[in-house]
């Protein structure tokens, strides 16, 4: 199959007076027409720049390097012309952000909002867009959306508005949704509301996401793969199910022992030593080197992405063959 | 009574008075009744205002006056207005060498004092009309109101909603008139209504001047032109159209105080 975006060496800078912020590192990854991959890692590991990279939505000082590659359906997004590029959001890749508080317009009404987005990418009429806007809140479980279709977003519950955000995004029907944090500001219970909502809109419209999250039981819940981010770089990617069984790089492994479980002991859960290093004075080699118990002198180089088994590649010294001479 | 609610009424008063001033003047404003008997006469039943050295009505002049004062002062504003918040909008927006080149020229407006380039405008300009003048006073106001616009967009810009609308795909013109907009139209409101009374001020200097309003129109500065070297004999021809003037500044300035408070979420 192949596949519907491509991400190739993608490499984002921010010129900051403390120096060049490497935030996004030559991040490469694939993702397959329906598939759900979840970028994970802590703050500062560059998830959300990465995502912002795909639609070109950096600002400066914030650089994307040219010799990144984002291919959407055949088409390199990075060179795009901006009128075609503007086609592309919201029709093609949609996305949606963490904060559904303030990332609705608080003086326009949900209806003309959701709206916007069919104006902005079909000729249609008054009458079309209404009853576009209205078929999309009864999809995303608004209830009353005849009348919900009215309201300001402050009439709103935070669950409420992630659904309209939700609507907004895929009122068009885009191949590819990226959802930054979409439960982060959310209760537990809405946050699972939300993505269930989100797994089931993306198997009815067929659609592929890209779901970028902290919380590695909501990546475990939704995603088809994982890729784990540090320092600006995918440390490790693998079938959801293989990494949560064998997962390969030390970080990884340190992630999950940190995540509390309830089949698990109930002292405090023991955590990765340190913080992650401000992106304008990475470690060399390695980034993960100085938090890791396992590293010894070869972390001073940079490792390779190794294969560890079917799917699942890591950027780990461990993981290479005895003798392998890279 | 709230601030806005005085502004507003204050205001509305005064234009009512405008609009009506040929049911209300009792006097054509360029009537000469009586050149000779009328001659700066003081206030009484037929005058209450007093009369002029052509024994003109002062109070029918100070309110066709008004007309004219109001309606350039409005004008002037609207001009300067959309101007300054399309540079502002632009600028602010857009960001980078756009602001940064659309905003040396406000730098250069601002440190020119307005009066002078009106002044040398118009020294360069044979017969000067309402319109012209109008056109002036808008042409040279604006760059204060870019400024304001320009900071306020800035923040506009930074908001999430318009980073979620970006990346939907809605045009840049609709993100600009629908989400950055709105969020810049309270300060423009209280700037146009403070720029009115600044307006009706400077063409007041203006005509004062003798190089604003042309005669025999009357507007509130060439009326306390008229009864300027008379102050001592005939105080009333200049302190009629003067206390209009302040009248008028206040109504304004407590309008665009009152919008202010009123649109200001942090009064509330």
């Amino acid at each position: 199959m192949t596949p519907l975006l491509r991400v190739q060496d993608l490499t984002t800078t921010f010129d900051t007076p403390a120096g060049t912020a490497r935030a996004v590192d030559g991040v490469s990854f694939s993702l397959d027409p329906g598939e759900t991959l979840a970028l994970v890692g802590e703050s500062g590991s560059g998830k959300t720049v990465t995502a912002l990279s795909i639609l070109r939505l950096i600002e400066p000082p914030g650089r994307i390097h040219p010799d990144s590659r984002v291919e959407f359906d055949g088409r390199d997004l990075l060179t795009l012309s901006p009128r075609d590029l503007r086609r592309v959001r919201g029709a093609g890749i949609a996305m949606i952000f963490q904060e559904p508080m303030t990332s609705l317009n608080p003086v326009l009404t949900v209806g003309t909002q959701i709206g916007e987005t069919v104006e902005a990418h079909e000729s249609v009429t008054r009458a079309e867009v209404r009853d576009r806007t209205v078929e999309m809140l009864r999809l995303v479980g608004i209830p009353d959306p005849t009348r919900r279709w009215r309201s300001y977003p402050h009439e709103l519950s935070g669950g409420m508005r992630q659904r309209v955000m939700i609507a907004m995004a895929l009122v068009c029907r885009p191949r590819v949704l990226i959802a930054d944090e979409p439960t982060t500001a959310l209760d537990v219970t809405i946050q699972a509301q939300i993505l269930d909502l989100l797994r089931d809109l993306a198997q009815r419209l067929d659609m592929a996401m890209v779901l970028i999250t902290h919380d590695l039981g909501v990546a475990a819940e939704i995603a088809d793969r994982v890729a784990v981010m540090y320092g600006g770089r995918i440390v490790e990617q693998a079938p959801t199910a293989r990494l949560y069984a064998h997962p390969a790089h030390p970080y990884t492994e340190g992630l999950l022992q940190a995540a509390p479980r309830l089949d698990g002991p109930a002292y405090p859960t023991p955590a990765i030593p340190g913080a992650v290093p401000p992106a304008t004075a990475w470690p060399d080699g390695c980034r993960f080197h100085p938090r890791c118990t396992h590293a010894w002198e070869r972390c001073h180089t940079e490792p390779p992405l190794i294969d560890v088994a079917a799917g699942q590649t890591a950027r780990c010294w461990l993981r290479a063959a005895p003798g392998d001479p890279s | 009574m709230t601030r806005i609610r005085l502004g507003s009424l204050a205001v509305a008063a005064l234009l009512l008075l405008a609009i009506l001033a040929p049911v209300i003047a009792p006097y054509a404003p360029t009537a000469q009744p009586d050149l000779i008997g009328l001659r700066n006469a003081a206030p009484s039943w037929a005058h209450p205002f007093g009369t002029d050295m052509f024994s003109r009505d002062v109070l029918s002049r100070v309110l066709y006056g008004a007309r004219v004062s109001l309606l350039i002062g409005v004008l002037a504003v609207a001009i300067s207005v959309t101007v300054g918040t399309a540079v502002g909008l632009a600028a602010g927006y857009a960001g980078g060498a756009v602001d940064a080149g659309l905003m040396r020229v406000v730098d250069a407006g601002l440190a020119i004092p307005k009066i002078f380039v009106v002044l040398v405008v118009l020294a360069l300009w044979e017969g000067i009309t309402v319109p012209v003048l109008v056109g002036i006073l808008g042409f040279t106001g604006w760059f204060g109101v870019s400024r304001i616009v320009r900071a306020e967009t800035q923040s506009a810009r930074g908001r999430e909603y318009v980073a979620a609308a970006r990346a939907i795909g809605i045009p840049t013109h609709r993100i600009l008139v629908r989400h950055v907009l709105p969020n810049v139209a309270a300060p423009i409101l209280v700037v146009a209504s403070l720029g009115i009374g600044q307006v009706i001020l400077l063409e007041a200097g203006l005509s004062y001047l003798g190089v604003g309003v042309p005669q025999p129109m009357p507007s509130w500065g060439n009326i306390i032109a008229d009864g300027q070297h008379l102050f001592a004999s005939a105080p009333w021809i200049s302190t009629a159209p003067g206390l209009a003037i302040v009248a008028t500044v206040m109504a304004f300035s407590v309008l665009a105080d009152g919008m202010r408070a009123a649109l200001d979420p942090r009064d509330r």
